[in-house]
């Protein structure tokens, strides 16, 4: 119901009509765009301009009956397809019944589509007792199986290709009702409806004239998803004789025919259950295409499938390995990682570099969209692809035995080993990142049972135990519970448990204590930082609360745009913030010794499809002079360990060769 | 669990109600006169008004509705005009042919619409996902009766490898093997339609699967790709895909009567055809009422299954 929720509120204009959004391709163009639905049209093209034909065509009397002609088979002379047991024409037969099989299906269509499209309007517009009463008998006619409550309609009405259609449109009505109630119901609300009452406009003239218009799209796909059933069902009934009666054939009624003649002359069945079957699959076809333009999640690939790894697209060259001392953990090297959506490309991270060492933590700063997350999610490939790519870089991570592994072109089986193992997630909601139908121990245990030479026994003692390390209340039931069954604290407790199972080198935490809310927040952060401390961990930390990082974090990174503004250590970093991005991130913190009001950041992040060669931060920052714009800014040494990529920063230039994230620590 | 099961049972019974009144209202107001239905058109007067006593036809509609539903829930289904004989002593010996076929069809539907549909997300847009959506639309798109007669031909007349139908009655002594070679073909081709839409319907679910947090979860734990697609994934999407294959079974029980038609089986779906050929309308309520009870009971069957899923459906 996506699909319809969003329409209503771009067409309330002030007329209270629909109005057209220019600049889109038309609904046409969509459709054509794709080559399924036009092989779709294309057949049914055919089939209807040969059924609208039929009269003019030069075909014999599809009725007149040559005794003498009986079953000739196809490609025989005066009969291309064929005749039937009766001498009759088959082309001309089956030209024919395609008209009556058509002319059947859409009049049930149309008539399910009215009453149905009635019902629900009615039912939305009145609501309440109308609503029940309506409603409660469409979920009883839904409750019958399909063909059988036609099947008791033909039964009272007795045979015939009037009371079929009837049967098949009644059957078919509960759809109309259900699509068009939703979504006139989301509608009737809107203020234009609510105005309409107000000028004392009838009920008939708000329905008709204000809400028909607007539920006229779900009565279209809900068309074209009915009429394929409606035409096999009608013919369906015709087959077993409780349709079409002769001299009257449909598709239905000539496969009722031929199916005494199998044995004989079976293509007399075969050719009428073809053309059913070249009808539907054009149908079908249209249908899914008119689905796909109404339904705008499937327009963008939104629904593709994430690959088990981010897609890469590297230059050739393969780096080198590089010395990695004994404490290092991790070494990222001109990072960068891009979104493709369509033609667009976004820049989602540029040339971020950064080195994190063992008991160290770093933590990453900087607004929704500065590119902090898919840096982190970048490490071990879980930036979700399509639409993700990991276009360069180098991300060295120190194995305990097998040294420098370089995780942007590392082989699936690597990568899969080190995540959950070496390197351990955090996520933000836990909510939605635990498996909600599998137990919280069960999920633990399996990280353990993945890499580890343990038994799902064993691992689910360990779960418990794990569950004390993180402080949860009664370990053993909480082992036991689903995630909907513990508070939000507790997940992200479970997470981390989750994340400690392996005893990982690095651990990434992304945004842990967002979802959370402030008391949670402190004892969450104040049992990981004591966790990581205890395990000797890395800790990769991203945030856009600097307020947190500041209690958590060794060194910072500010982000803003995909690149780094700013980094260096906690404590020079806060002391001395050196680009404005990081002095406005700064002024955002909330603070009891000051008593000024907080002033958010005017301006939103740049769309990171639609860069400069400058400053990004240029058309947001109080400090900007043309000289921002003019070229790419580099990051500047204020100090050894404090960099900040600003035009202002005193101190020199870094020549973006050695602008490698590597610290010196000696 | 237990407390789920009851309140879903209880929930079922107004929707069986619900059903009852359809059933008889949709016989009671056939047009004209139904005793001349029954007794033709040459009937004496006496005889239509005695048939009308017999069926109650002179009794308000109310009062007829409840005399009705009072023998059904009896088991009393009334008598059948066509057959001379007891609706119920009928429907019992219609109703095992027609469930073997139907979930027999349903059960196929299940595991090859759900591993169809899985396969082709797994490789959404590669070469398998393309060849199974393409059968998924003419699964789809095919007439279920033309498909039984076009494998009639091929399997049974071409090629000798099965019955044409001819199936008797389910005890008639061929034993178990027989009984499997004579269901082969109906359950298949039943079951064609259903599959094409359980696969399309987990191709989408599962796409839809793969996205949430909750996969990334156990990729960024390490899990195996078939195991994230299995554990994870697969998990979750048969929770909503459950109740769709129940809905599913409305359809293979209607789809049951052409196919029933067509193989010459001997269930109910062919017992319906008949009666409405013949204006056996109290035959027609019976069955009817039977089938769309059926249907009712195996959704309810597919809600607890879910329920049995999915921990977050219980507590609601």
């Amino acid at each position: 119901m996506t699909a319809t929720q969003d329409a209503p509120a771009a067409k309330v204009t002030d007329a209270g009509k629909p109005r057209k959004r220019g600049g889109r391709p038309s609904v046409w163009t969509r459709l054509t765009a794709n080559p399924m639905t036009v092989v779709g049209m294309v057949l049914l093209a055919i089939l209807l301009l040969l059924a609208i034909a039929a009269p003019i065509l030069p075909l014999p009397d599809p009725n007149a009956t040559v005794l003498g002609d009986r079953l000739l088979p196809p490609f025989s002379e005066g009969a291309i397809l064929g005749t039937d047991h009766l001498g009759r024409d088959l082309l001309s037969r089956l030209i024919w019944g395609t008209r009556v099989s058509v002319a059947v299906g859409l009049a049930a269509t149309l008539v399910a589509a009215i009453i149905g499209s009635t019902i629900g309007l009615i039912a939305a517009y009145y609501g309440r007792v109308v609503d029940a009463i309506l409603m409660r008998s469409i979920d009883t006619l839904m409750a019958f199986p399909y063909l059988l409550l036609a099947l008791a309609i033909v039964a009272a009405l007795g045979p015939g290709l009037l009371n079929a259609l009837m049967a098949i449109a009644v059957v078919n009505i509960p759809f109309f009702a259900r699509a068009v109630r939703g979504q006139a119901l989301a509608i009737k609300n809107l203020d234009y409806i609510a105005a309409a009452r107000l000028s004392g406009f009838s009920d008939a003239r708000i329905i008709l004239a204000e809400m028909l218009p607007n539920v006229l799209p779900v009565v279209i796909v809900t068309m074209s998803t009915t009429l394929s059933w409606m035409i096999l069902e009608t013919a369906g009934l015709s087959f077993l004789g409780l349709g079409a009666q002769p001299p009257t054939a449909d598709l239905g009624s000539m496969l009722g025919d031929g199916r005494d003649l199998i044995h004989r002359a079976a293509w007399v069945a075969v050719l009428p259950g073809l053309v059913i079957l070249l009808l539907a699959i054009g149908i079908n076809l249209v249908g899914d295409g008119i689905r796909d333009v109404m339904d705008p999640r499937l327009k963008s690939g939104a629904l593709a499938r994430p690959a088990p790894a981010t897609a890469r697209r590297l230059p050739k060259t393969v780096p080198a390995p590089p010395a990695m001392g004994e404490r290092d953990v991790l070494w990222v090297r001109k990072l960068t990682t891009h979104f493709e959506v369509g033609d667009r490309v976004l820049r989602a991270v540029r040339d971020v570099s950064f080195s994190i060492r063992r008991g160290e933590a770093l933590g990453v700063v900087g607004e929704s969209g500065s590119g902090k997350s898919v840096t982190a999610l970048s490490l071990l490939g879980l930036v979700a692809s399509p639409p993700g790519v990991l276009v360069d870089g180098e991300i060295w991570f120190n194995h305990r035995e097998r040294g420098p592994i370089d995780l942007a072109r590392a082989p699936m089986r690597d990568l899969q080993r080190i995540r959950g193992a070496r390197i351990a997630y955090i996520f933000q909601d836990p909510l939605t990142a635990l498996n909600p139908v599998l137990k919280c121990g069960e999920q633990v245990a399996e990280a353990l049972v993945v890499h580890q030479d343990m038994g799902w026994a064993e691992a689910r003692r360990e779960a418990i135990r794990l569950f004390e390390t993180v402080k949860l209340p009664t370990p053993a039931e909480k082992a036991n519970a689903f995630p909907h069954e513990l508070s939000g604290g507790q997940r992200q407790r479970v997470m981390i448990a989750m994340a400690l199972a392996n005893k990982p080198d690095l651990i990434v935490a992304d945004e842990p204590t967002t979802a959370l809310d402030v008391t949670t927040q402190r004892r969450v952060l104040e049992l990981l930082n004591e966790l990581r401390h205890e395990h000797d961990a890395a800790l990769l930390f991203i945030s856009h609360d600097f307020g947190v990082i500041a209690d958590l974090c060794d060194r910072v990174q500010v982000m803003y745009a995909g690149e780094v503004a700013e980094e260096g250590e906690a404590a020079e970093l806060f002391r001395n913030p050196s680009h404005p991005y990081t002095q406005r991130l700064l002024a955002c913190v909330p603070s009891l010794d000051r008593d000024d009001e907080i002033e958010a950041i005017p301006g939103l992040p740049p769309a990171v499809d639609d860069l400069g060669v400058g400053c990004p931060f240029a058309d947001r920052c109080p400090e900007a002079e043309p000289a921002c714009e003019a070229e790419r800014v580099l990051l500047r040494r204020i100090s050894a360990t404090h960099h900040a990529r600003c035009i202002h920063a005193t101190g020199t230039e870094i020549p973006e060769a050695e602008d490698d994230g590597r610290i010196d620590h000696d | 669990m237990f407390a789920y099961t009851v309140r879903r049972l209880i929930q079922a019974i107004p929707v069986l109600f619900g059903i009852s009144i359809i059933v008889f209202l949709v016989i009671s107001l056939i047009p004209g006169d139904p005793a001349t239905a029954i007794l033709g058109a040459f009937a004496t007067p006496e005889n239509v008004a005695r048939v009308n006593r017999e069926l109650g036809l002179d009794e308000p509609l109310p009062m007829q509705y409840l005399h009705w539903l009072g023998g059904v829930l009896q088991g009393d289904f009334g008598r059948s005009y066509a057959l001379d004989r007891p609706v119920a002593d009928e429907l019992g010996e219609r109703i095992g042919p027609t469930f073997l076929l139907a979930v027999t069809a349903l059960i196929l539907c299940a595991i090859f619409g759900l591993l169809a549909g899985t396969a082709a997300a797994v490789r959404q847009y590669g070469w398998t996902d393309r060849i199974l959506s393409l059968l998924v639309l003419i699964g789809i798109s095919t007439p279920s009766f033309w498909l039984g007669m076009m494998a009639i031909i091929l399997f049974s007349l071409t090629l000798g490898l099965f019955p044409t139908g001819d199936m008797t009655s389910l005890f008639g002594g061929g034993g178990v093997l027989d009984v499997l070679w004579h269901l082969t073909l109906p359950a298949i081709t039943l079951a064609m339609v259903a599959t094409g839409v359980v696969a399309r319907l987990t191709r989408a679910n599962m796409l839809e699967v793969l996205r949430q947090d909750y996969v990334r979860t156990a990729r960024a734990k390490g899990v195996p790709e078939h195991l994230v697609i299995r554990r994870h994934a697969f998990r979750n999407a048969l929770v909503t895909l459950v109740p769709i294959i129940g809905i599913q079974a409305g359809f293979v029980l209607g789809g049951a009567v052409y196919i029933e038609e067509v193989f010459q089986w001997p269930g109910m779906g062919r017992m319906l055809v008949n009666a409405i050929g013949q204006r056996d309308i109290i035959l027609v309520q019976g069955g009817v009422m039977v089938i769309a009870t059926a249907f009712v009971l195996i959704n309810l069957a597919t809600d607890l299954i879910q329920s049995a899923l999915d921990p977050r459906v219980r507590g609601r």
